[in-house]
């Protein structure tokens, strides 16, 4: 008798457990657009219907020597080695942001190739090392 | 050993047990700090604010772990019924809380200086925030609702409908573009932190570990306790 009662919840707790999920990963499908946080320059531009002028994020990384300062403002290419948009910023970027480097930038779309920030992050990934470490791998990349 | 954790022999669990574990978990503790705050290298981008790492790191994984021990707990309390489970699990509870509320704060604390803001509501951060709220609901029912068997019941619902959150929490910043950097740890693959910085953290985790063991081992000998004395009452 007992063993039919667990049989019996254990049926009953899967079958509750797969319902949740399928549950679960439609919500979570469903909200994908919001849910990410930032989109690639390659997302935006296979996008058909971007709305101009609506906040979004964008994010990639700084291309290399394309950092370009003046007194108040910062403009710089931001690439997912696929395509690239050019950011135009005023204000102060944090101390992370450099060439080479993680960015996200919200603000908006002038067109697929212009974009107007009104805030800067920088993202790091997720390597670790002392500074020892990387200037001898930078050595042995050449 | 594990025999100790049955109703029966716990209450006998000796005060020079937990004295014991205190101090091996304060040794560990200070070795693990001072590998952490000094003898470690600063970060070859971050300097020297990457070491909120061995505070934040540790406190995720015990945070995530220790839900995924009171959702497998309630599972079984499910299926099988056993009256030390959800005393278990209860234990566990509020050291979890806190963990995740550490690794919240903590994060955000690291987040100011290396990403420019304390906050966003990327994949990573909300999750992390739904757990800190499913380990409230848990607890709040343990304490707010009066029968054991309800309390039982909704808290053991609440657990296995979190388990499904912990997850989402490990592959956020895989499965969708998320401010905060994916996992350096994984089981799959080789760690993207450097051992000299890898090897504190390690310990800092084991201290930690060994923290949320001591609680738990008197948390649960407190509730064994309650919950024979109030079966007596209720004998009466």
């Amino acid at each position: 008798m007992l063993i039919k009662k667990v049989k019996s919840r254990i049926k009953f707790l899967m079958i509750l457990m797969l319902l949740l999920t399928i549950v679960i990963f439609l919500i979570l499908k469903s909200l994908e657009e919001n849910i990410v946080y930032f989109f690639s320059p390659t997302e935006i531009y296979d996008k058909p219907n971007i709305s101009l002028n609506k906040k979004i994020r964008i994010g990639g990384l700084v291309k290399e020597e394309s950092i370009k300062k003046d007194q108040t403002s910062i403009k710089f290419i931001i690439t997912d080695l696929k395509n690239e948009i050019i950011v135009s910023y005023n204000g102060s970027v944090p101390n992370l942001f450099s060439e080479g480097k993680g960015v996200i930038a919200e603000g908006q779309l002038k067109d697929k190739k212009y974009f107007v920030a009104d805030s800067i992050l920088a993202k790091h990934d997720e390597n670790y090392m002392p500074p020892e470490v990387s200037k001898a791998l930078e050595k042995s990349k050449y | 050993m594990f025999k100790k954790l049955l109703p029966n022999k716990i209450l006998s669990l000796n005060n020079n047990l937990i004295t014991t574990l205190l101090i091996i978990m304060i040794l560990v503790i200070a070795v693990g700090l001072m590998f952490a705050l000094f003898i470690s290298p600063s970060d070859y981008i971050q300097g020297d604010s990457a070491r909120i790492m061995y505070v934040h790191v540790p406190s995720s994984f015990i945070a995530l772990g220790c839900f995924g021990f009171i959702g497998i707990g309630s599972i079984l309390n499910l299926i099988f019924k056993i009256k030390f489970i959800p005393l278990m699990t209860k234990s566990l509870a509020p050291v979890g809380c806190i963990f995740s509320l550490v690794s919240i704060v903590t994060g955000s604390l690291w987040g100011k200086p290396t990403w420019g803001i304390w906050w966003v509501w990327d994949a990573r951060l909300t999750s992390m925030s739904i757990l800190f709220l499913f380990y409230l609901a848990y607890i709040f029912t343990w304490k707010f609702v009066n029968n054991f068997e309800k309390a039982n019941k909704i808290s053991s619902v609440i657990g296995i409908i979190g388990l499904f959150n912990l997850p989402i929490i490990r592959y956020s910043v895989d499965w969708w573009s998320t401010l905060h950097q994916s996992s350096s740890i994984t089981l799959t693959s080789a760690p993207t932190i450097h051992y000299t910085m890898l090897i504190p953290l390690i310990i800092m985790f084991f201290g930690m570990v060994m923290y949320s063991l001591i609680i738990f081992l008197m948390s649960y000998k407190t509730e064994v306790m309650k919950f024979k004395l109030d079966k007596k009452k209720n004998r009466k």
